[in-house]
């Protein structure tokens, strides 16, 4: 049995034939054994899958051959990344069963790079939630707090590499569901520039806030995997046929000379020992030879608010596909039209539905222009604001989330204080910029603190470079207590 | 711009049709109050006076994607298939599409 290794360690001794991605695995899926029940942060462990990808990294090196950057790396995906053959749910009755017949391009991008795909993590149903409690397959636990919510939408990836249970994840970012439960489960978590990872085999939520992105136990492990997903695909119309920055090169570069913003209206609604891990942050920053300055963007304030007009309308056109016609659940009734609707109210959540009918209501005649139209003009007010912002500055400061993880069931029940959640996450996605969630030591409760860097688009090269520095300076976190007496 | 109306449960119950959606009694006095609460915290942009602001739907625009007209493979047939709840002769099969009986 292996200890566990960052993901770049892992991939060097792989890769040089030090370490065999075998052993790797089969660590880890001995860390899921004992860990899982506790967390639930799979859907599915595809180990047999997992066991021929590392037998093949290991017969690469022992054949001479560089298997990739992410040599025998464990890699958990989000449950709405297509996998062929492999049952891809998005923690939704509705595509129960399902197997993609096609890969999303991440995951063939992994493979190529010589990752281990270890399985399907939850996640909100259909990413629409900020709490994993809305999985149609029962909640993901904190690993800090099995109480606690792991944060959503992507909780089971941000639980999953906070039990150790694998080095790196993949989730979904559309309002927040990268970096809030990154911050909550105390890991890094990254949104990248809109555009700069490819949506192909991503189950559209919102298909022009949706961005594909890393979870990490550092900064430089979510380098090294969003390097290895970045770049132009020609099945994605929307992804960008420009370079896509590198970021695992230039992670010591430091900040003297910099100048961060802090982001005030980030900090309005923040928990109190929130607001001082990021002044602590702040601090960090300018010793490090930073410039600190106060910014306000007043039109950030309008960004929940917008999102919840602007995604809920794209995902009713997005989940409208669900008719029972071509895969997924059906349930049979005596025309189509009816089979549509009895599918329909049988297969999705709550949270779903709600969603849906948001989305339809404010597309509808007659309230289009009050509120969705309305929401596209605040997104240019937003992009407008902060585009001033970096005039001055070259990435802003604020905590990613209001609050450290909250109870299970303390928010569920209560739709608009479940979205106020994604306050600080949202203004990003709005502006197709990337964001990135460093933990920043322990709130008064002990429970992780993320603080969020905030940059314009394709910045991630700064942003993982301020990132870096950020990490070095943060107060110790406690390891998760499902750690303790884990195999070794 | 003027502030539209409260939704109402009659308005939910239209939505709900329109998007295939059957809701029972509990769940239209449910979503109606728990809607009509997301839309008010709306009310900050539904109010606002952005004329002259340009719409955005995409903030990293991209025009004209296009690529060369060429053959390419695309998803095999019987996979795709394989995944339908019905199928017959190669295509999809669904219950009756008209208001009378086949």
């Amino acid at each position: 049995m292996t200890a566990p290794r960052p993901a770049l360690e892992t991939a060097t001794m792989v890769r040089a034939g030090e370490l065999s991605a075998v052993d790797v695995l089969e660590h880890h899926l001995a860390v899921i054994e004992v860990g899982e029940e506790a967390v639930h942060a799979f859907n599915l462990v595809t180990a047999d899958r997992a066991r021929a990808q590392a037998r093949a990294v290991d017969a690469t090196v022992a054949a001479g051959g560089d298997p990739g950057p992410l040599a025998g790396v464990p890699v958990a995906l989000k449950d709405n990344l297509c996998t062929r053959g492999v049952p891809t749910t998005c923690s939704s009755r509705i595509l129960e069963g399902w197997e993609p017949p096609y890969d999303a391009t991440v995951v063939t991008r992994l493979a190529a790079a010589g990752a281990v795909a270890i399985g399907k993590t939850n996640m909100d149903e259909f990413a629409m939630g900020s709490s994993t409690e809305t999985s149609a397959f029962g909640t993901t636990r904190n690993p800090h707090d099995t109480d606690r919510v792991p944060g959503g939408s992507s909780g089971g990836s941000a639980a999953a590499v906070a039990a150790g249970f694998a080095p790196l994840a993949l989730g979904s970012d559309t309002g927040g569901s990268i970096r809030q439960p990154a911050a909550l489960c105390g890991v890094v978590g990254m949104k990248p520039t809109y555009g700069t990872v490819s949506r192909y085999g991503l189950v559209a939520f919102a298909s022009s806030l949706d961005q594909i992105g890393p979870f990490a136990g550092s900064v430089a492990d979510a380098a090294l995997l969003f390097d290895a997903i970045g770049g132009h695909d020609p099945l994605d119309s929307t992804s960008l046929n420009r370079p896509t920055p590198r970021v695992l090169s230039v992670l010591d570069d430091g900040v003297d000379g910099m100048t961060v913003g802090v982001l005030t209206e980030l900090l309005d609604g923040a928990a109190p020992d929130v607001v001082a891990r990021v002044h602590q942050a702040a601090e960090a920053l300018a010793a490090a030879g930073a410039r600190i300055e106060e910014v306000s963007v007043p039109e950030v304030s309008l960004g929940l608010s917008a999102y919840y007009l602007i995604a809920p309308g794209e995902a009713s056109s997005n989940l409208a596909r669900y008719d029972g016609v071509r895969y997924g659940l059906r349930v049979d009734a005596e025309d189509t039209v009816a089979m549509n609707t009895a599918t329909r109210s049988e297969g999705f959540g709550a949270e779903v539905k709600r969603r849906i009918m948001l989305g339809t209501y404010v597309l509808s005649a007659g309230y289009m222009d009050a509120y969705y139209n309305q929401a596209l003009r605040v997104r240019t007010r937003i992009i407008e604001g902060f585009a001033t912002a970096y005039t001055r500055c070259d990435v802003l400061l604020g905590p990613t989330a209001p609050t450290t993880a909250f109870a299970i069931g303390a928010k569920v029940d209560d739709p608009l204080t479940m979205y106020l959640s994604d306050v600080c996450t949202i203004p990003s996605n709005l502006a197709g910029h990337p964001a990135i969630s460093v933990p920043f030591g322990p709130g008064d409760d002990g429970l992780p603190v993320g603080v969020q860097l905030l940059g314009p688009a394709l910045s991630e090269g700064t942003l993982f470079q301020v990132a870096a520095v950020v990490e070095a300076a943060a107060p110790p976190l406690a390891a998760p207590r499902l750690r303790t007496g884990v195999p070794a | 711009m003027a502030e539209p109306a409260r939704l109402t449960r009659d308005d939910v119950a239209h939505v709900a049709a329109l998007a295939r959606l059957h809701l029972t009694e509990e769940e239209l006095d449910l979503f109606t109050g728990q809607l009509a609460e997301v839309l008010d915290h709306a009310a900050d942009v539904a109010s606002l006076d952005l004329a002259g602001v340009a719409p955005t739907a995409h903030a990293m625009a991209v025009t004209n994607v296009l690529r060369p007209d060429e053959p390419a493979p695309c998803l095999d047939r019987d996979e795709v298939l394989a995944q339908a709840p019905s199928v017959e002769d190669h295509r999809f099969r669904v219950p009756r599409i008209l208001g009378e009986a086949p």
